[in-house]
């Protein structure tokens, strides 16, 4: 697997983009592989009572979906340094039925002096974004 | 119950060592969609000069939320769980999680500030492996509305 060399990227590049759908068995997959038993993730009752419209996915799935994309890009996952997000919006899924998730990444910035490049990602469901100031710094 | 502001400043003692297991990271990374190789192949995560299968870029905040519980679960912090909404996280890597890690996080209370009924709590978790050298920082804030706020995020 080749992986991007720094030399050849500039500012605005685009790394590429994917679509991901999340059903509410995605939402219990990870419930269980991360432990956050949250009842908002997965009991439509308890999420109407506090106010939500019904089940949201984990913010955390979103942002570790999304990240996908550059460990992919990248070559390596060992590559991403850094990674932070805003949650701006939730991701009701409903049921039945499914959320969609379009997640894109252009270059942001490149930092010769310490090999890396913060890759910018866009996440949307529909036309909102779901996350804001979603940003990766990726060492080459 | 209110937030206690008190509790901003606060560290926590080391947690007891989490060990990252091989199987948990593959799950973890099936949960987020993460399909490279690095992260189910030990051969392949050799390949990259990694020791074992190598953890999703997010996989910190397992440990972390189990360090933060301390916290959000401490009747005396007044943080009402059904009230919570998550706002930022941010994970630095000082270098890549790998199955066979044994880690210790110590818990940083950085802030805990309130205005118009909405109270933003930020925590700070360092990670550090069995040699006592870090691994990575998490950093996550939390919005808890209060009792008359309505609508959620």
């Amino acid at each position: 697997m080749s992986r991007p060399r720094l030399s050849d990227l500039a500012v605005g590049d685009a790394i590429g983009s994917r679509t991901l759908t999340l059903e509410r068995v995605d939402l219990v997959r990870y419930a269980g592989a991360s432990g956050d038993l949250n009842p908002i993730h997965w009991n439509d009752r308890f999420a109407t009572e506090v106010g939500l419209p019904g089940v949201i996915a984990h913010g955390m799935l979103t942002m570790g979906s999304a990240i996908g994309l550059v460990a992919d890009w990248a070559g390596d996952p060992g590559a991403v340094v850094d990674y932070g997000v805003r949650f701006t919006r939730p991701v009701p899924v409903p049921d039945p039925g499914h959320a969609t998730l379009e997640i894109s990444g252009v270059v942001g910035a490149v930092d010769e002096a310490a090999g890396t490049v913060r890759i910018d990602l866009t996440v949307q469901t529909g036309e909102l974004r779901v996350l804001g100031k979603a940003q990766a710094i990726v060492r080459l | 119950m209110a937030i206690d502001l008190a509790f901003a400043g606060r560290t926590y003692p080391p947690t007891p060592p989490y060990s990252v297991g091989r199987e948990h990271l593959r799950d973890f990374a099936r949960a987020v969609a993460a399909t490279h190789p690095a992260h189910h192949d030990v051969e392949a995560a050799r390949g990259l000069g990694h020791p074992d299968v190598v953890a999703p870029p997010t996989f910190a905040v397992v440990i972390a939320q189990r360090a933060e519980a301390q916290l959000i679960e401490d009747p005396a912090a007044g943080i009402d769980f059904s009230r919570v909404v998550h706002a930022e996280e941010r994970f630095t890597h000082h270098r890549p999680i790998h199955a066979g890690d044994e880690l210790v996080t110590v818990l940083h209370v950085d802030s805990i500030t309130e205005r118009a009924g909405l109270a933003m709590v930020s925590t700070r978790c360092e990670i550090s492996d069995a040699a006592g050298e870090p691994v990575a920082t998490v950093r996550s804030t939390l919005a808890v509305r209060g009792d008359d706020a309505g609508g959620a995020a």
